[in-house]
């Protein structure tokens, strides 16, 4: 528990009478990848919204590198190293993938209105470096290439990497991702698990949210399941696929066989 | 040809006035659409500076340049105390919420014995001139293309784009939204303390629900990829009813359709170019 960089404590937060997160305590120990599972509503989406700031909880507690952030923004979880992608894409569709990279970095980027309007070497200087450091990102998720092109013109799977790419480049200690293999074809998840597990050998800390359960065996190191709102699970992988509420919070879905499929692929 | 160039600054005097001053009023326009913004505040402003500025010449006589410089504080600071409860807003609601403040504005001049009323202020001196209005458009712009090219620039249009996504990034949206409000305030108030200062007559109808649309309609017809549209878009319209005078009574119609083909063919506006986002060589 000490240590853990992101902790969740006793987190509900309700819509009306709908308790979509219940009572929700888990903790993300560093330089892991922790996968989020759980059914169609099981409130997955919603404690992500949650962590990251763009919801509030009714009650319990956030800590993030063992501060509590309940009422941090998002933009200031931002700045602290918090990133995360989203469901729906959302990158930056008339902006260049470059541009892109570089909004990414807003945090870190030097140069105050001052240096920015007089054009100071300060400000050109930060200006190279971010520019240098956009490269390599993208170099790092394989886009290297398409960094003048226009990020709404690039291909579904390439934009899902710029997303990564962009929450990278804000030098995250954790980043979230939401259903970051959705859509995509066997071929490119097997590249974006890839690229996940360089992503967790550079030292960023991954939480997801997934549906592709082959996916979630073959990258979590540990793993928290959802149901109605409530934890119903936690543990590594291997144990969580035989756990028998596991396989009933799937509601008698073929779960349990996909998950051993996933076992059998691997 | 001297004489020919004077004869024609003279006979167009105050439309050259209006280009650089309906400039500077687009950009007003601009720096709150670039961040997606609907605000309609900025004839208020306009109107504040005026106010201000020709109170402080005619009751005063204030030296010019401090009265500049009071035309863009005193609707900064307007912009501070109306930032902090309209900027919950987004949207239509925000559209609304600053058509209200610029009605009760304009109330306020009609029923205040200091502003003269309904019949305004007349009697301004001239004090701005060509080189001053253009000067402060040339001023304006160049900054616009200097910070648009910076983390600012990208952070402004990344929240155009995506407001979720840029807070995500670390974009501080609030500070970011009054500071989009409080510049086009002041550019606002410089465009209406300078208008005062060459009509030499302002009036609380002037700075109406009619100006805030002109001036939207400015960065409407120009886009606002660049801050050079909505300039394009003020001169276009500014000059537009001054070249269709032969058309006489047809002259609004025509007006208006070329708007309304503006609209609907050219959604990125006149000046669909989007200006770069980087500082240095990419």
């Amino acid at each position: 528990m000490n240590g853990a960089i992101l902790a969740l404590e006793n987190l509900t937060v309700r819509f009306g009478g709908l308790a979509a997160v219940d009572g929700v305590s888990f903790h993300v120990e560093p330089q892991t990848v922790h996968g989020l599972i759980g059914p169609n509503g099981a409130g997955k989406t919603t404690a992500f919204n949650l962590i990251s700031g763009l919801g509030h909880q009714n009650d319990g507690h956030i800590l993030f590198n063992g501060e509590t952030i309940d009422d941090w923004p998002s933009w200031e979880r931002a700045q602290r190293g918090l990133a995360r992608t989203f469901q729906n894409i959302r990158t930056f569709g008339e902006m260049t993938v470059m541009e892109n990279v570089l909004a990414g970095m807003h945090a870190h980027v030097g140069g105050g209105l001052g240096a920015t309007l007089l054009r100071l070497p300060s400000f050109r200087a930060a200006e190279s470096a971010a520019i240098g450091k956009a490269r390599d990102i993208l170099g790092f998720v394989g886009l290297a290439d398409a960094s003048a092109r226009r990020a709404g013109s690039l291909p579904y799977g390439d934009q899902r990497r710029l997303e990564i790419a962009r929450a990278l480049a804000s030098d995250p200690k954790l980043m979230l991702l939401d259903e970051p293999a959705a859509g995509m074809n066997p071929s490119e998840t097997a590249s974006l698990i890839d690229l996940l597990l360089r992503l967790k050998a550079r030292g960023v800390t991954l939480l997801l949210v997934e549906h592709d359960m082959h996916f979630i065996m073959n990258l979590c190191d540990r793993i928290t399941v959802l149901n109605f709102g409530r934890k119903i699970a936690e543990s590594t992988p291997v144990e969580v696929r035989s756990d028998p509420s596991v396989i009933e919070a799937y509601l008698g879905t073929k779960v349990g066989e996909r998950l051993e499929a996933g076992a059998r692929v691997r | 040809m001297y004489e020919f160039l004077d004869d024609f600054l003279f006979s167009y005097q105050s439309l050259i006035y209006a280009l650089g001053i309906n400039g500077l009023l687009a950009l007003s326009m601009y720096v709150v659409l670039a961040i997606g913004q609907l605000s309609l505040g900025q004839a208020a402003f306009m109107g504040l500076g005026a106010y201000t500025s020709a109170l402080l010449t005619l009751k005063l006589g204030a030296p010019f340049p401090l009265v500049l410089l009071a035309s863009m504080a005193v609707p900064a600071v307007a912009a501070l105390i109306i930032g902090a409860p309209t900027l919950r807003l987004s949207g239509v609601y925000l559209a609304l919420a600053t058509i209200g403040l610029g009605e009760v504005l304009r109330i306020a001049f009609v029923n205040s014995e200091l502003t003269g009323g309904a019949l305004g202020l007349s009697g301004i001196p001239e004090k701005a001139g060509y080189t001053l209005i253009f000067s402060c458009l040339a001023l304006a712009l160049i900054a616009f293309v200097l910070v648009s090219r910076s983390r600012i620039g990208r952070a402004m249009e990344a929240m155009r784009e995506d407001e979720i996504a840029a807070g995500m990034l670390g974009v501080h949206l609030p500070r970011y939204r009054l500071s989009a409000l409080v510049v086009s305030a002041m550019l606002a108030g410089l465009a209406g303390a300078l208008n005062a200062h060459v009509s030499s007559f302002i009036s609380p109808n002037d700075y109406g629900f009619d100006a805030a649309v002109t001036i939207l309609s400015y960065a409407l017809l120009g886009g606002i990829g660049s801050p050079f549209g909505p300039v394009v878009g003020a001169i276009i319209l500014t000059l537009l009813p001054e070249v269709l005078r032969p058309l006489h009574d047809f002259r609004l119609v025509f007006n208006g359709l070329i708007i309304v083909i503006a609209v609907l063919f050219m959604p990125h506006g006149l000046v669909p170019w989007r200006i770069r986002r980087t500082g240095a060589r990419a």
